[in-house]
């Protein structure tokens, strides 16, 4: 997530960095260039009362997106969109943007208009192929997902009276399916 | 781009997933190391500079360099101690003894460390339990009787129970074991646990 790229602009001129600017060729990053920072640099040098960059809001979190989002949460795809969209919306309220009252009511209205159909899908698929149903999943969605199968699995065996089966470790199969593939 | 060797290393980790280990990357650590010295080494120059000619607007040039080197150093951070946690949880699943195939995905520090953890874990466990100390490896789920039904997948050569019979584990011969002598083979996925 915190490689994720934002659109920037430097409000200062970095010197000596200009080899870090594909498109230019001069030694220093001029003031006012526009260019994309991972999220760790640039909440690394963003500062509130020294302007070094600002930080422009990545299209999913603007306003036409956000109206999207509002519109029905349940049908857009968010692995293609983040896959980090909540922990990258909360990571931008870092940037003292105007509309971060907005962004934080669109990323929390999305979730809870979510959650509901990732919680049952995740309670109700036993025994079945999930890939279509993780596939639009956000990557926050998809580790909730996986601890409810977790649970239902679990669940399911104790009913059946297998919870005391003794099994081998999932991590010693695995290694001995990757021998094979290796042989 | 600065730190994309860091990165790549955290994706190898990643991508691996179930708690699986992957050899020891030992040319990316050095590559990121060097990429850390190299970054020091501007930071000091343009430092000294901006302290001796009063020329501030290297300031953030320093900051963005300062910046790169945190990032490396978390995220080196970040691949170590992931793979301890790794390591780690083969104590419990292994046992004490780890198969060679795994062993070569160490390095030299992280062996040690194995070492030093089984070491507390068993001094831990011997001070359990009264005189004969206790096992917390076992029984991590609760038993239902005592003895179970195991079948063997692979041969694995002769086995000494409580009583002092010794039994041939053979391919598909199947057994009558006390539970607590065969856990841990039925974790390595020697034996298998047989319910009628």
């Amino acid at each position: 997530m915190d490689t994720n790229s934002l659109p920037c602009r430097t409000e200062t001129a970095f010197p000596r960095l200009g080899f870090l600017e594909k498109s230019s060729d001069t030694r220093h990053i001029p003031e006012g260039t526009k260019m994309e920072m991972p999220l760790w640099l640039a909440k690394g040098l963003y500062e509130r009362k020294r302007r070094v960059l600002s930080v422009e809001l990545p299209k999913v979190y603007r306003e036409g997106w956000r109206t999207v989002f509002s519109a029905d949460p349940t049908v857009v795809d968010l692995h293609k969109m983040g896959p980090y969209y909540y922990g990258l919306g909360s990571q931008l309220l870092h940037f003292h943007n105007p509309e971060n009252p907005e962004i934080a009511q669109a990323v929390l209205q999305t979730f809870i208009g979510r959650f509901r159909r990732t919680m049952d899908a995740a309670q109700n698929a036993y025994n079945e192929d999930t890939s279509a149903l993780v596939e639009p999943l956000d990557s926050l969605e998809r580790a909730l997902f996986k601890v409810g199968q977790n649970g239902l699995n679990a669940f399911q065996r104790w009913e059946t009276g297998r919870a005391s089966h003794l099994t081998a470790s999932s991590l010693v199969l695995n290694y001995r399916k990757r021998k094979i593939t290796d042989l | 781009m600065f730190c994309e060797k860091a990165i790549e290393l955290i994706k190898e980790l990643h991508r691996m997933g179930d708690g699986q280990l992957p050899a020891f990357n030992e040319e990316g650590i050095r590559q990121v190391l060097e990429e850390m010295k190299a970054l020091y080494q501007q930071n000091q120059s343009d430092v000294n500079e901006a302290k001796c000619e009063g020329r501030s607007e290297l300031i953030p040039t320093i900051k963005f360099r300062h910046g790169c080197l945190f990032r490396n150093q978390r995220c080196i951070a970040a691949y170590l101690y992931d793979r301890l946690l790794r390591i780690r949880a083969l104590r419990w699943e292994y046992g004490s003894v780890l198969p060679t195939a795994i062993r070569f995905h160490m390095c030299a520090e992280e062996l040690q460390w194995f070492n030093q953890y089984k070491k507390s874990l068993a001094t831990y466990m011997r001070s359990l339990g009264g005189e004969e100390g206790l096992d917390i490896t076992q029984d991590v789920k609760p038993p239902k009787s005592l003895y179970i039904e195991v079948r063997c997948l692979k041969d694995h050569g002769e086995f000494e129970i409580d009583d002092g019979t010794v039994i041939l584990l053979k391919k598909n011969s199947q057994h009558f074991l006390p539970r607590w002598k065969c856990e841990q083979l039925i974790r390595q996925g020697v034996l298998e646990h047989v319910v009628s």
